[in-house]
């Protein structure tokens, strides 16, 4: 990659030593970056330098980086996931920005996301909110027929859309409130929608919104700083329609 | 009550409350608009209220548990909503919050002053600037009452600036209950918060003219 220019970036880093550290910005300067390297190819560079100088490298989260484990999280100057419309931060890329740039790259920042290290925090409480009903009870057995149960394709389309949504939590990072109504919203739709969820309907709208409650989320004020965050484009529509399973669960 | 303990359930109540208050705004500006009919207009309407003896006072009592429903819980979801973010991003990139949505309870409790000093005012008539009177006919003189005060340039922009942070309550409000109601997709959304927005501007116009005209001396006796 001889052929291209290379960038020089300064970053301005949140290092946390442990979830009781109080934490601190670090800056650091990143070398010889070219526009086809990735957000995290960028910071893996960084921290080979760090290393190399026997320091603390940068711990952040990540796995597939192909923006399907929703497992990178860092708010990028301001806005989760670097503010690109749906990119997760593994697929953003450094020909966003240019030579000389100086980037903040902080954790998501949720009284239920605590920091375990650095950029990495605990994203346990969207599980817990999952668990709370984010599935379908059915007997095991034999596998029924593809076509046993009738679905309309654009419902089986819409809730494809809301399933969509890979857990990475940058809604909740990028609420004013540190909400989750964009992550419930999707999983509670994706289940309503389709007619193997509507039996366990009413209960799971009512334990997941709960949940949200219990671990410690706030409450939504349709501020919709959520969909822009979203990396997979989950669209508040989700919300409402949560909203609406919520008031159906009320008389039911 | 699932209602009441849950954030959802909360919120719808606000949204309620705060819906059938925006109901209330609408009807007040159809009364006092009366007051452009002149004299015979508004202090006609004023006697036919107060004619209902018995029912203005149940109105009133309603339309103080919608306000006190509506702030408590909007104190409290606030409160909650700090707790829930205790540490705030160094650089805070904001693509769609707006001044109006994120100064919701600022305005609100605004608009909460606003009304005690509006009630302490007109209602019970005990502020300095209020002259009491009757008109030809014998009904209480509210035209001659509003005329005067409103004739002080400092009451007038008091009552201009209290309506435009009622807009700015409303321009997020508005569309933020159908929202909350769940009356709502992605093809209504944009349209609602447009109608939202305009039935703001709407009311921040008309209710601004009565202290704007009258000071201009538009409107006088
Ligand atoms: C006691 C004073 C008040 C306080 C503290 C207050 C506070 C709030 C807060 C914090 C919100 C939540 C923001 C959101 O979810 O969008 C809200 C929403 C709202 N307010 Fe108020 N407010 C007050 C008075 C009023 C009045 C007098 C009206 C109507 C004339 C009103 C109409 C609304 C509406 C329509 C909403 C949106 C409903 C929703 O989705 O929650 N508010 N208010
Ligand atoms: S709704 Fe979007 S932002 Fe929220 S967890 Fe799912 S994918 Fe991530
Ligand atoms: S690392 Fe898997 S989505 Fe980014």
């Amino acid at each position: 990659m001889s052929d291209h220019k290379t960038m020089t970036l300064t970053l301005i880093v949140w290092r946390q030593k442990s979830a009781n550290d109080p934490g601190k910005f670090e800056t650091y300067t990143a070398k010889n970056i070219t526009e086809h390297h990735s957000f995290l190819e960028m910071l893996d560079c960084v921290n080979e330098d760090l290393i190399a100088a026997g320091k603390e490298p940068i711990v952040f989260d990540h796995d597939c980086r192909e923006g399907i484990c929703g497992m990178c999280s860092q708010v990028i100057n301001g806005a989760p996931h670097g503010g690109q419309e749906r990119t997760t931060v593994c697929q953003l890329h450094m020909r966003k920005f240019k030579d000389g740039d100086t980037i903040y790259i902080e954790p998501w920042r949720a009284k239920a996301f605590p920091i375990l290290k650095d950029l990495v925090v605990d994203r346990a409480a969207l599980d817990t909110i999952i668990q709370a009903g984010g599935y379908t009870s059915c007997h095991t057995g034999g596998v029924p027929d593809g076509n046993a149960v009738l679905i309309p394709k654009p419902i089986a389309e819409e809730a494809t859309d809301a399933a969509e949504c890979i857990g990475c939590g940058a809604c909740v990072a990028g609420c004013p409130n540190s909400a989750a109504m964009l992550f419930t919203g999707a999983k509670v739709s994706q289940l309503a929608l389709l007619p193997q969820g509507r039996p366990e309907a009413a209960a799971r709208v009512t334990n997941m919104v709960n949940a949200m409650k219990e671990c410690g989320f706030g409450n939504c004020t349709n501020h919709y700083e959520c969909q822009a965050s979203c990396p997979k484009g989950i669209d508040v529509k989700f919300i409402a329609r949560m909203n609406r399973e919520y008031l159906k669960s009320l008389f039911s | 009550m699932q209602i009441l303990t849950t954030s959802i359930g909360r919120k719808i109540l606000m949204a309620i409350t705060g819906q059938l208050m925006v109901l209330f705004v609408v009807v007040h500006l159809l009364g006092n608009s009366s007051i452009f009919v002149g004299a015979d207009g508004i202090n006609a309407y004023a006697k036919h209220l107060h004619d209902l003896g018995p029912l203005v006072w149940i109105f009133r009592l309603v339309m103080l548990s919608f306000i006190a429903i509506h702030g408590i819980y909007g104190i409290q979801l606030t409160l909650e909503n700090n707790a829930a973010t205790p540490q705030a991003y160094a650089v805070k990139n904001l693509s769609k919050a707006t001044l109006s949505s994120n100064n919701m309870i600022w305005t609100g409790l605004l608009i909460l002053l606003f009304i005690v000093y509006h009630l302490l005012q007109f209602t019970v008539r005990v502020t300095p600037d209020i002259v009491q009177g009757v008109d030809a006919l014998g009904r209480y003189d509210v035209f001659n009452m509003v005329v005067t005060s409103f004739k002080n340039g400092g009451i007038a922009a008091l009552y201009v600036a209290a309506m435009i942070v009622l807009f700015l309550h409303l321009n997020h409000g508005i569309q933020s209950f159908f929202q909350t109601m769940g009356w709502n997709n992605d093809k209504t959304l944009p349209v609602i918060s447009k109608l939202g927005k305009v039935v703001a501007v709407v009311f921040l116009i008309g209710y601004s003219s009565i202290p704007v005209f009258i000071l201009t001396g538009i409107l006088s006796k």
